[in-house]
């Protein structure tokens, strides 16, 4: 008996043993793996943006989102009171003015930001969301359960969902216009309409250089940081904007990509397997040195009974 | 070998299904199901209060995630009865099995309520859609492993009842024979390799219990810093295994109430002394976090957070480890019920903190509250719990009554459940 109480404690402790010491040393998997310089990304430039909205417009043409009339997009009052992205608009812009009324300050177009190394990609159990080598991360509605783990994974709250459908309700973001992008070698809907090139598209590492000469040409113009060259390991759309963007809905983010930690873990437990066959094995043991115990005694009282 | 007198064994228990309680209990199963059906009819905008800032609720922090918890003492009593040998628990090992088996059919069935695609729930299963880095991944598929394994454990049983029993009404009696070959080929597949499957259970429910903690982790920037730990799966997976035999106690205790059986007070007061051990190593390893973590600062703050964790922990750890470690309670059935249910709601309300009071998204228009639906639908799915399982221990020999005084005997349970290859 006294061998059962500790073997069955010992059960319990390798079990949160195997869990926490190989959670510390696992490598990075596939997911975390991802293109690191390449594909494409977008260029923000907010000092430049007039939140004019036409890439609202554009971006609801293209995507087949609503069916207003590019009049409900000409009202730039809106602006003014910090809107988000929702399952109807892959994007909007938001207006921050130098002072209240005034015409100067910038503005913040917010969209999926297509990171390198996507959470949501990393949370889908499914793969209905991944990352395409040349930047964007799209979704492919058939496969997905609907499960809405993209949604908590995503660090810029970026996934929306169709709530409102009982049917074939849809995870709905910033798609990078894929088929325009990929299919056809044009910029996005909202990067061709943008009148005053407050958006930029190209490759990405391209963008980067293009971004580090105007903020050093124009210093007095920009903070110097490129918000997303780093943030969670890096994102395909890049901003410089005259202030600190956390107000605007881009928060101060780590260079850590999100998917890492969880990722360690999982591969730790499923390391080859080693880890859940090693306890399989474990439990094996014990199991079958108790029986074999049992098995004796009951010989042992057959023997006396017979005796 | 001991002479076993027939009262020793698990039996269907005799009873009338319908009582006062049994009639509360179906009216709010009605209510549920037809929550549901809302549900599945008009989308999760008009049953839920969901939103783009909070894609989880009610049904994922309690149906799925405290579910997943509370049918533990499914695992934990093979662990100590199959496994490392505890044969005088024996009689505890099919309630809870069964208890196990049902808890995780009513998580599926909560689960497809939330899911958008329900009908693509099958998905994980295909090759090509495996995504192993996902941790929903990996609880997925060890779920829906683990539900089949828990089907296959409970087959014993079956067999039992019905093996050369097998009368069916009418013109479907042709069917007699060969359900009963089945049953027997059945019988003969479980006696070799049924050992393989309790395995595989305890391993699996040791995966994804600790993977459902593993979960919330990826999004450190919504998650507040006195739940947002790496050490989260092993927090999941000691306070699932510390909350098994509680929901063994508190089980055994209502149906015996239910059923007007003696309780087993004696029993389970044996079982109830691992618990405060295991509380135990629960409440130090998350003491141990929050200083490595430097997290302690966050308990002084007065914050809801804050309230809810003390609560947590005190109310659900720290009380009923210290009741449990008096021999004055473990000796009442009243004392090892209010006890068992601390602990029980200690979990719930653990789960709750990690999925729905620790998650805080910067952008969410409003905060989230479940709507009355969402309510209706998680009582309703506990409640028809709670019926299926009345009216399976009516026609399955599933609980041992107490009515043969005596320590059970030395293997003395049911011959089905104790593995023949390992005799």
């Amino acid at each position: 008996m006294g061998i059962n109480r500790r073997s069955f404690l010992k059960l319990a402790g390798t079990a949160a043993a195997t869990l926490a010491v190989d959670a510390a040393d696992a490598s990075p998997g596939p997911a975390s793996s991802a293109p690191s310089g390449g594909g494409y990304g977008v260029l923000v430039d907010a000092s430049v943006c007039i939140s004019c909205r036409k890439c609202e417009w554009a971006c609801n043409r293209q995507q087949h989102l609503t069916q207003k009339p590019q009049a409900a997009f000409e009202d730039r009052a809106v602006c003014l009171t910090p809107r988000r992205p929702d399952d109807a608009a892959f994007t909007v812009v938001n207006r921050f003015p130098d002072a209240p009324g005034s015409d100067k300050g910038y503005g913040v177009k917010i969209q999926c930001m297509h990171c390198l190394q996507p959470a949501c990609a990393s949370a889908c159990l499914v793969g209905a969301l991944r990352k395409h080598p040349q930047g964007p991360v799209y979704y492919d509605e058939w496969k997905c359960i609907g499960c809405r783990y993209c949604m908590v994974a995503c660090p810029f709250e970026i996934p929306a969902y169709e709530y409102a459908r009982a049917l074939e309700p849809r995870v709905r973001k910033c798609t990078f216009c894929l088929e325009r992008v990929i299919d056809e070698g044009k910029p996005p809907a909202c990067v061709e309409i943008c009148p005053n090139e407050a958006l930029t598209f190209g490759q990405r590492e391209n963008l980067i250089d293009a971004a580090y000469i105007r903020m050093k040409t124009a210093p007095e113009r920009y903070l110097q940081h490129l918000y997303g060259e780093h943030e969670v390991g890096g994102t395909a759309w890049l901003y410089l904007a005259p202030a600190d963007l956390t107000p605007a809905g881009l928060p101060a983010l780590s260079e850590k990509p999100i998917p890492q930690s969880t990722e360690k873990i999982q591969h730790a437990i499923f390391k080859g397997f080693v880890p859940p066959i090693a306890l399989y094995g474990l439990l094996g043991l014990v199991m079958y040195n108790t029986h074999r115990e049992r098995r004796s005694a009951d010989a042992a009282a057959e023997r006396e009974k017979d005796a | 070998m001991t002479v076993v007198t027939p009262a020793e064994f698990p039996r269907p228990l005799a009873a009338r299904f319908f009582t006062r309680g049994t009639l509360v209990l179906s009216a709010l199963a009605l209510l549920g199901i037809a929550g549901y059906l809302y549900r599945l009819l008009f989308g999760l905008r008009a049953a839920t209060h969901l939103s783009q800032g909070y894609p989880w609720g009610l049904w994922i922090s309690v149906d799925v995630a405290s579910g997943v918890a509370l049918a533990a003492g499914g695992f934990t009593t093979a662990a100590l009865i199959e496994i490392a040998g505890r044969q005088r628990y024996h009689r505890l090992l099919r309630p809870a099995l069964l208890t196990a088996m049902l808890g995780y059919t009513f998580v599926v069935i909560g689960l497809l309520a939330d899911l958008g695609r329900y009908y693509n729930v099958w998905h994980p299963m295909l090759p090509g859609m495996w995504q192993g880095s996902s941790v929903l991944f990996e609880v997925g598929i060890c779920v829906m492993i683990y539900l089949t394994v828990l089907y296959i454990e409970f087959m014993p049983i079956v067999i039992e009842r019905f093996r050369g029993r097998v009368a069916l009404p009418g013109a479907l009696h042709i069917l007699n024979r060969p359900l009963d070959g089945a049953l027997g080929l059945a019988d003969r597949f479980l006696g070799r390799f049924l050992v393989l499957f309790i395995l595989a259970g305890v391993v699996l429910s040791c995966l994804h219990q600790s993977s459902l903690g593993t979960l919330m982790l990826i999004a450190p920037y919504k998650m507040h810093p006195l739940w947002y730990t790496p050490i989260s799966p092993l927090l999941f997976l000691l306070s699932a295994i510390a909350v098994g035999f509680p929901m063994v106690i508190f089980e055994s205790l209502l149906a015996a109430r239910s059923f007007k059986l003696p309780a087993e007070t004696k029993l389970l007061a044996s079982l109830a002394r691992f618990t405060p051990i295991l509380l135990g190593l629960y409440l130090s390893v998350k003491i141990i976090d929050l200083t490595l973590r430097g997290a302690w600062g966050h308990l002084g703050t007065g914050s809801i957070e804050s309230v809810m964790y003390l609560i947590e922990t005190i109310g659900g750890v720290v009380v009923p480890m210290l009741l449990l470690s008096m021999h004055r309670v473990r000796r009442s059935a009243r004392g090892l019920l209010g006890a068992a249910s601390l602990v029980i709601a200690g979990v719930i309300l653990n789960r709750i903190n990690v999925f729905l009071v620790a998650y805080r998204p910067r952008f969410a228009a409003q905060p989230y509250f479940p709507s009355v639906l969402e309510i209706a639908v998680t009582v309703g799915l506990v409640s028809a719990l709670v019926l299926v399982y009345r009216l399976l221990v009516m026609i399955f020999p599933v609980v041992t009554p107490d009515d043969a005084p005596g320590p059970s005997a030395f293997g003395g349970g049911a011959p089905r459940v104790v593995p023949e290859t390992l005799r």
